[in-house]
């Protein structure tokens, strides 16, 4: 009895740092810490490019996927979009438009896309699970009709140069600069602006949001055309990167990235999560699997990795919630016997 | 009869939520052939101890007996087993199953090869209804039932269970008059059958009517355990609350001023016809009428959260888009609404941002908002209601229902409304906060905020409206003048023929 | 409120819910019409034996997912959870090649259980939303697989040939394969409609919480259907490996989305609740024989999949509709206005 006793002490000041996403962020930085120390070439500056590029599409995609799961959505077509306006990409380039003209009209296919996803769901109300389970068969089934299994390599290098190159002394990868002005835009508006503010309420609560004056279906349309946008600006690079336009690109993707999102901290229902959480979950996935391919780990069984993480994220905080819960109840018991 | 074993006894039992003890050391007995009421203010703890009896919480000390037998439930199961019937405060049902499969669900009737028979099956919910003298098909989903119409199938479910122990959590809030006489009707015949029944109701005139033993709780505790016939009114209320309730209902005079809200020929099919009225500055008007004639349905249309099909609505004069509760809000209304779980709040979210939701946009500087402003509007509106709390970074589930019906005031009364809409501002919260949400909407309508309230509690309505709208089946029935109304007069709009036949 | 108009329209909504199915059958009939006329052979022996062969295995998975997906939950590792049963059991018939069909299917059924049992105890117990679950399990099942086989596949020719044969083989003139299928259906509808067991899973995915107040042993039931889908998802596996003889870590990738897509084209709610197991069967069938046709009609054969996607969506867009006409019809005739 003594001993449950004096474990209570400094509990209630744990509790308020051990939310997951701190969690997150201070394993990432552990992963990053050991992975240089014990594997060979993980900390090269050759490596962290390789590991930024790997990154881009997971965490790029991530950034809307927050804002869409916050509100408690989801788009699974993400992987499928970008994988339509890469083969666009080719086919246009195949019909001579200029580079300039494609990426715009890329990015704005994207948001086409993402328009349809949320007049689905939005103007007919129809739920996001199923609807882009449709759109992801839907945008790769266009994908393939565009383009079949055939790719399309020659872009022009001084577009997959800046792409897959860096900066001025060669450590810092050019597209870090786009991630990184990406992401604070987004962690912004998330975290620092009314429309952050509206977007966990509508996940919490979307009657007491719209009884308290928030457009929901207008927000949550919008958030899946920028969703549809980033997805084109991804197939963008993602094509620029191989330079390769194929129907396949990225595919089964939005697995690794909707498995990013909840290894943050984002709650699958809605109204929960923050997004440096979220940069965290996808830095973790990323360095992981980049420092097991460094020791010949095969990239699938990468998988079951990445499939217990997400499980994991989820079970984890669950199982602490029961574990203190169970503790209290005796704790009560036992003071009441006594 | 208080020797006789009683057929289920509380037996000190404490039950504890995280920090927060629900009940702590109740005890009391269910005899066979009695109606025993539960009694005591929101959050005194009656819902804990109904979802224990039902299996669905366990207690954390103290224990029940059946039969004198102590019980342990796993689950609601082992309640059922045990002879437990329970039916919610709120409704239970599947809504994609028949209403005959609803009430039949976990001991419907099988043929002989282990199937449902489903002719059977239907034929007891006939029979069950004609015992309620309600009419409703059995072959039909349950979804798109009315409120009342659900709780009469959740009566029917726990009768065909043919349980010895009834538990009935509030089960008439949603009842017209003449339902609540017939469930009465048989719940007395059960009782005389030999059955226990466990009644919860704030409605003290329904207790009177129908108990013979009350137990009365304050803040998780218990009070007393004494036969009905002892106690009057004042005595319940006053064990309830733990002092003298004095000036519930503080109505100050005013004289109205503009007219600031206008509704003319408003409509929506299916819903409400053709309902025209207005709120003049300093005025409370009250929109009274039974559940389901259409009163929540016109208020939420005016603010704009719901849409309607014909009709204006002017506020000063000046036409008002319709289904835009930006709108609304910007020509200076405020919703307060019915259901404070589902519309008022959201539960999981701080205090402090329930509080500036509907007006975040204002208080960002530069379109970012880094918290301190949330923060001071917070702390200042909470203050000004008296609002007990923790922290304001503290989710607003772990307050009390009254501290929350409060949060819900501040969040609109920091917009700085000129036309404040409350629809049952004081449902399910406790005595004490009851008389507080009267005193502050008497005194905003003395400030010459203009008031529109809907209120299922006649009392309410006749201590706090200038002028009462009378809504029966979606039409205006009656416009009553302060001087005019009287219970009488309202119920009798209110029923229409039904009341005369 | 008035008692007449109460009872004259006997179940409307189990009429439109009959439409549903009724609608697949109407475009599946005008789908081989159109087919048959432009190609005669469409409706012969072999092309009929072909889709049937082909729907087969995934009428057996589709009745899994309806099963979990009328429950409000969702298995997205069964395309998964198939490669696992067809690698396990074509490496241990090409090592024992005596063992008869028998012990392929239940050591099939039995490792698909097991999977199915880790989700429906991650789920239930661990509290995860089964969506959650499966996309790890997805992952986590395919990786063991690939750990385990590496690159390596299992020929046609290392197999016994009553395995292989099973596939191709009657019983009373009709194949193995169809009848499994036809049984899994037949057997899972029946228990959905008539039993106890089958209405307390709508009651779940109709109102979980309103479920636990009943006092449904909900846990037992989830496991079981979570099992259940696992277990038929690794039927399927044997099913696979029986008819196409070759195995290797990757078979079933993707099959997930057609089963899905079967489900939900065939009228099952994604919501929980309502849906039919038949109708899930019926649009496993439809899901083929539109590929199939797509090759009789030399219809570029990379429009599959967008036809697919194509199809989900309409599917649900129909079941909104018809919920918005149910309400529709249920508020007049419950209004008094």
């Amino acid at each position: 009895m003594s001993e449950t006793s004096s474990g209570v002490s400094g509990r209630p000041d744990l509790k308020r740092f051990a939310t997951w996403d701190t969690a997150i962020i201070v394993l990432t930085v552990l992963v990053l810490v050991v992975a240089s120390v014990v594997v060979d070439n993980f900390g090269t500056s050759r490596n962290f490019t390789f590991m930024v590029l790997d990154l881009m599409p997971i965490l790029l995609i991530a950034l809307p996927m927050t804002f869409i799961i916050v509100t408690g959505e989801i788009d699974l077509s993400v992987a499928s979009t970008l994988g339509l306006t890469s083969s666009l990409m080719g086919w246009f380039w195949n019909h001579n438009l200029s580079i300039e003209m494609i990426i715009p009209l890329c990015i704005l296919i994207g948001a086409v896309a993402g328009v349809l996803n949320g007049f689905l769901i939005t103007g007919l109300g129809l739920p996001s699970l199923a609807v882009t389970i449709g759109t992801l068969a839907l945008y790769r089934g266009l994908a393939l009709v565009v383009l079949g299994d055939s790719a399309v390599a020659d872009f022009p290098f001084n577009y997959t140069g800046w792409v897959t190159g860096t900066l001025g002394d060669g450590s810092i990868p050019n597209v870090l600069i786009p991630i990184i002005a990406l992401a604070v835009v987004f962690g912004i508006v998330l975290h620092a602006t009314p429309i952050g503010r509206s977007l966990y309420a509508i996940g919490a609560n979307a009657q007491a949001a719209h009884f308290s004056g928030i457009r929901v279906a207008r927000t949550k349309f919008w958030l899946y055309v920028v969703s549809g946008a980033v997805c084109g600006l991804v197939g963008v690079l993602w094509t620029l990167r191989y330079s390769s336009a194929r129907a396949d690109n990225g595919a089964g993707l939005e697995l690794a990235v909707v498995a990013a999102v909840l290894l943050g901290g984002v709650s699958i229902f809605g109204g929960k999560g923050s997004l440096p959480g979220v940069i965290a979950g996808v830095v973790l996935l990323t360095a992981l699997q980049n420092a097991l391919r460094l020791e010949d780990v095969s990239g699938q069984a990468l998988n079951i990795v990445t499939g217990a993480l997400l499980v994991l994220s989820v079970l984890l905080p669950n199982i602490v919630t029961t574990v203190r819960g169970n503790w209290q109840r005796r704790r009560l018991r036992q003071s009441a016997a006594r | 009869m208080a020797e006789a074993t009683a057929l289920l006894e509380v037996h000190d039992v404490s039950k504890s939520f995280g920090a927060v003890a629900a009940v702590q050391g109740v005890s009391f007995p269910l005899y066979g052939g009695e109606a025993h009421a539960l009694v005591g203010e929101n959050g005194a703890g009656k819902s804990t101890i109904v979802k224990m009896l039902a299996g669905v919480h366990r207690p954390d000390t103290g224990t029940l007996r059946v039969n004198g037998a102590d019980v342990e439930f796993a689950g609601p199961a082992d309640a059922k087993a045990a002879g437990i019937a329970v039916i919610y405060q709120e409704p239970t049902l599947f809504p994609d199953l028949s209403v005959a499969e609803n009430i039949a669900m976990g001991n419907q009737p099988l043929t002989r090869l282990r199937q449902i028979d489903r002719k059977a099956m239907h034929a007891t919910a006939e029979r069950l209804f004609a015992r309620l003298g309600v009419h409703l098909d059995p072959t039909r989903p349950a979804r798109g039932l009315s409120i009342a119409d659900q709780q009469l199938v959740e009566i029917a479910k726990a009768l065909s269970s043919e349980a010895r122990i009834l538990i009935m959590d509030e089960p008439t809030a949603a009842l017209s008059a003449v339902e609540v006489e017939r469930l009465f009707a048989v719940v007395r015949s059960l009782r005389d059958e030999g059955a226990a029944i466990l009644f919860i109701s704030h409605r003290f005139e329904e207790i009177t009517e129908l108990c013979e033993r009350v137990t009365i709780m304050r803040d998780g505790k218990h009070v007393a355990t004494e036969m009905v016939a002892d106690l009057s009114v004042d005595d319940m209320i006053r064990r309830m609350v733990g002092r003298d309730l004095s000036a519930l209902f503080p109505k100050q005079e005013v004289e109205p001023g503009e007219v600031m809200l206008e509704v003319s020929s408003l409509s929506r099919a299916g819903v409400f016809r053709d309902i025209s009225f207005d709120v003049r500055a300093g005025e409370i008007v009250a929109l009274a009428g039974l559940v389901g004639a259409g009163r929540s349905e016109v208020v939420q249309a005016v603010f704009g959260v719901d849409p309607y099909d014909s009709g204006i609505v002017k506020i000063r004069g000046k036409r008002l888009k319709p289904g835009n509760p930006r709108a609304a809000m910007a020509a200076g209304m405020a919703l307060v609404p019915e259901d404070r779980r589902q519309q008022g709040l959201v539960m999981d979210l701080s205090i402090e941002r329930n509080v500036t939701l509907p007006r975040e946009r204002k208080l960002a500087r530069l379109g970012l908002l880094f918290g301190g402003a949330e923060r001071r509007a917070a702390a200042k509106w909470t203050r000004q209601l008296q609002t007990k709390l923790g922290r304001l970074s503290d989710a607003v589930s772990t307050l009390s229902g009254g501290n929350q019906q409060k949060v819900v005031l501040a969040k609109w009364l920091s917009t700085a409304p000129q036309l404040l809409i409350v629809d049952e501002p004081t449902r399910g919260i406790d005595v004490g906060t009851k008389a507080e949400v009267h005193r502050l909407m008497s005194s905003l309508a003395a400030d010459g905020l203009a008031v529109l309230m809907v209120s299922s509690e006649l009392p309410e309505v006749l201590g706090m409206a200038d002028r009462v709208i009378v809504l029966r089946e979606g039409r205006v029935a009656a416009v009553l003048n302060r001087d005019e109304a009287t219970e009488e007069s309202v119920m009798y709009a209110a029923m229409g023929q039904e009341a005369a036949a | 409120m008035t008692p007449l108009a109460i009872q004259k329209p006997r179940k409307p909504a189990m009429n439109f819910l009959k439409t549903r199915e009724l609608g697949i059958v109407l475009a599946l009939a005008a789908l081989i019409l159109y087919t048959t006329i432009s190609n005669p052979r469409f409706l012969s022996g072999q092309s009929i034996r072909d889709n049937l062969l082909n729907t087969a295995i995934l009428a057996v998975m589709a009745t899994g997912q309806a099963v979990v997906v009328i429950t409000r939950n969702i298995d997205l590792s069964v395309g998964s959870v198939l490669g696992f049963s067809a690698f396990t059991v074509a490496t241990m018939m090409s090592d024992h090649q005596g063992l008869p069909m028998i012990v392929a299917i239940v050591v099939g059924l039995a490792v698909g259980a097991v999977a199915g049992l880790l989700n429906g105890v991650l789920v239930r117990y661990g509290k995860v939303p089964a969506l959650v679950v499966t996309l790890g399990t997805l992952y986590m099942y395919r990786g063991i697989v690939y750990q385990w086989a590496g690159g390596s596949q299992v020929n046609a020719d290392e197999l016994p040939a009553h395995f292989l044969n099973f596939a191709n083989d009657n019983f009373l003139g009709i194949p193995w394969l169809v009848l499994i299928a036809l049984t899994v259906v037949g057997g899972a509808t029946l228990v959905m409609r008539n039993y106890r067991v089958g209405r307390e899973l709508y009651a779940m995915g109709s109102s979980p919480q309103a479920a636990e107040l009943a006092g449904i042993r909900v846990a037992r039931n989830l496991l079981g259907t979570f099992v259940l889908s696992g277990a038929l998802a690794g039927l399927a596996g044997v099913l696979f490996a029986a008819r196409f003889g070759t195995v290797d870590a990757s078979a079933g990738t993707g099959y997930e989305l057609n089963v899905v897509a079967a489900v939900v084209v065939g009228g099952v709610a994604v919501f929980g609740g309502s849906g039919t197991v038949w109708g899930a069967g019926l649009g496993a069938l439809l899901l083929t024989v539109i590929s199939s046709a797509l090759a009789v009609l030399e219809i570029n054969q990379f429009w599959q999949q967008a036809i697919v996607g194509a199809l989900i969506i309409l599917a649900i867009c129909a079941d909104r509709l018809v919920a918005v006409r149910i309400a529709r019809s249920l508020r007049k005739r419950d209004a008094h206005v």
